[in-house]
């Protein structure tokens, strides 16, 4: 394992503390992301996974008690959710919410422009938007059909998951939060999921945290480096074979 | 000699604004529709001009009759609409509402439908988004005469509240003297879905935006059904305004 220290650090957590109705779930967890790496936090239940997606991107309730986030240069921890998104930050929900009356193509049209306006561009028509709408549903076999539809309801488990990357793929964020991303796939759906992370994400000036309890995954989307997440903070680090030691010997043994 | 004004004693005046009420007292004759049998019209109200409102109507239906009203009830300081609908055989009244309202306004919709002949129909859909101190109410009274078999009838009201100090009242109220009806009522007061809001501020909507687009959902369903897709259109901007207003 060898790291660059040339390359831009993306994300740059120093000693994160965060608690949950009172509750602290984040005990000091350090990480590093460069541009261009992708990296897999792994852990049992409970050690603070899903705490430390939503910490980072701003969820009401989870309040950060101590410790730094650094965004691109930018302090992450300060920002309003929709600010972080426009900055550059996606989250993949473990669980996507499901929005009534709300249609995909219409809530994901007015959130990129309101992410480019943030961020001093210009809009895009609704011919452009279609356009780029239109190949990345394409892309992760999810009909226009679906996409007009409201927001994940009546989506099958499966298809939350994909719609999750068709909306990563429209707002081509800088770095990618995953959650739990590959819960609830089937295998083949994994590999088109799998795809489609690798194909918007895997480049130079982009990042991903993968956040799972399974190595399956990781056969798709190969890691630059692994964690292992227990009780709060980072117990271990290591490369891609630290995801297949704790396939072997689970994390029982790495946390003690 | 004029009427006395109804007190909170009257259950149809219970939340009302009583002082505004006293202002405009006595109040006009009601407005009278009646469609003879077979007849169909629709009809569209938009009320967002401020200061006091109270509007009365009441509605006869013959045999197989159609009325479908749309309303907006969301300008006015005190705003009422109050409908009395009489159907007749095989009649069918729909009405859909929708009450938007912020600071200290008071809006209400009151409705009695009487079912008096048979295999009439009844459809009502009211939608109540409320911030500030505002009160929103809907009592609607669905009365069922003994010949009036095969009646169908529901009720759907839902109400948002966006701050903890806004009110909303919701009474559905079934008297029902005939056996062999359905009567569906439906009822609900909540807030905007926090998790649902955080999912759109994640994609980079700002809250208002996030909150709007929520709230025009919740609200557009109630005219989504409209034939005219001019009045359509019409009422569902007027109501966007409205809500936009509220955030």
């Amino acid at each position: 394992m060898t790291r660059n220290d040339e390359r831009m650090r993306m994300l740059e957590i120093e000693n994160l503390q965060a608690e949950v109705a009172g509750t602290q779930i984040l005990k000091g967890l350090s990480l590093t992301l460069n541009a261009g790496e992708i990296h897999a936090i792994m852990g049992p239940n409970g050690a603070g996974k899903s705490t430390l997606t939503y910490t980072l991107g701003g969820r009401p309730g989870y309040e950060v008690t101590g410790g730094r986030a650094t965004f691109d240069g930018q302090d992450l921890l300060a920002l309003a959710p929709h600010e972080r998104a426009a900055a550059g930050l996606f989250l993949g929900f473990q669980y996507p919410v499901e929005i009534p009356g709300v249609s995909n193509v219409q809530f994901l049209r007015e959130a990129l422009n309101s992410q480019r306006k943030q961020r001093g561009e210009t809009p895009l028509t609704g011919g452009e938007f279609l356009k780029i709408a239109r190949a990345q549903a394409d892309a992760l076999g999810l009909s226009m059909d679906m996409l007009k539809r409201a927001v994940n309801v009546g989506f099958s488990g499966g298809e939350k998951k994909r719609n999750e990357m068709v909306q990563m793929g429209i707002l081509d964020p800088k770095l990618a939060i995953l959650d739990e991303t590959d819960s609830g796939l089937d295998i083949d759906a994994l590999r088109v999921v799998g795809d489609g992370i690798n194909r918007i994400m895997r480049k130079p000036d982009k990042a991903v945290l993968l956040i799972t309890h399974y190595q399956r995954l990781l056969d798709y989307v190969q890691p630059d480096f692994v964690h292992v997440l227990a009780v709060g903070r980072i117990v271990r680090s290591g490369g891609p074979e630290l995801a297949h030691e704790l396939e072997r010997e689970g994390y029982g043994a790495m946390a003690a | 000699m004029t009427l006395p004004l109804p007190t909170r004693r009257d259950e149809a005046w219970r939340y009302s604004d009583l002082d505004a009420l006293a202002s405009v007292w006595p109040l006009a004759a009601p407005e009278r529709i009646a469609l003879g049998a077979g007849e169909r019209h629709s009809r569209v109200m938009i009320e967002t001009s401020g200061g006091i409102v109270v509007r009365d109507l009441v509605i006869e239906l013959a045999a197989g009759a159609r009325l479908d009203m749309h309303l907006l009830n969301s300008g006015a300081r005190f705003g009422r609409i109050a409908i009395d609908v009489t159907l007749g055989s095989g009649a069918e009244f729909n009405l859909g509402g929708v009450q938007i309202g912020g600071g200290e306004q008071v809006l209400e919709i009151i409705t009695t439908v009487r079912h008096a002949a048979p295999e009439a129909t009844s459809r009502q859909t009211i939608r109540t988004v409320l911030g500030g101190q505002a009160t929103g109410t809907y009592l609607g009274k669905v009365a069922v005469a003994r010949a009036a078999q095969k009646t169908d009838s529901a009720q759907s009201v839902r109400a948002m509240l966006l701050d903890r100090t806004a009110t909303a009242n919701a009474k559905p109220e079934l008297e029902i003297y005939a056996d062999d009806v359905k009567c569906a009522h439906g009822c609900a007061v909540g807030e905007l879905d926090a998790r649902g809001l955080f999912y759109l501020a994640s994609r980079g909507l700002p809250p208002p935006q996030a909150k709007a687009l929520m709230l025009h959902a919740f609200v557009a369903e109630v005219f989504a059904d409209m034939e005219d897709e001019t009045a359509r259109e019409t009422i569902e901007a007027a109501a966007l305004a409205a809500l936009e207003a509220l955030l």
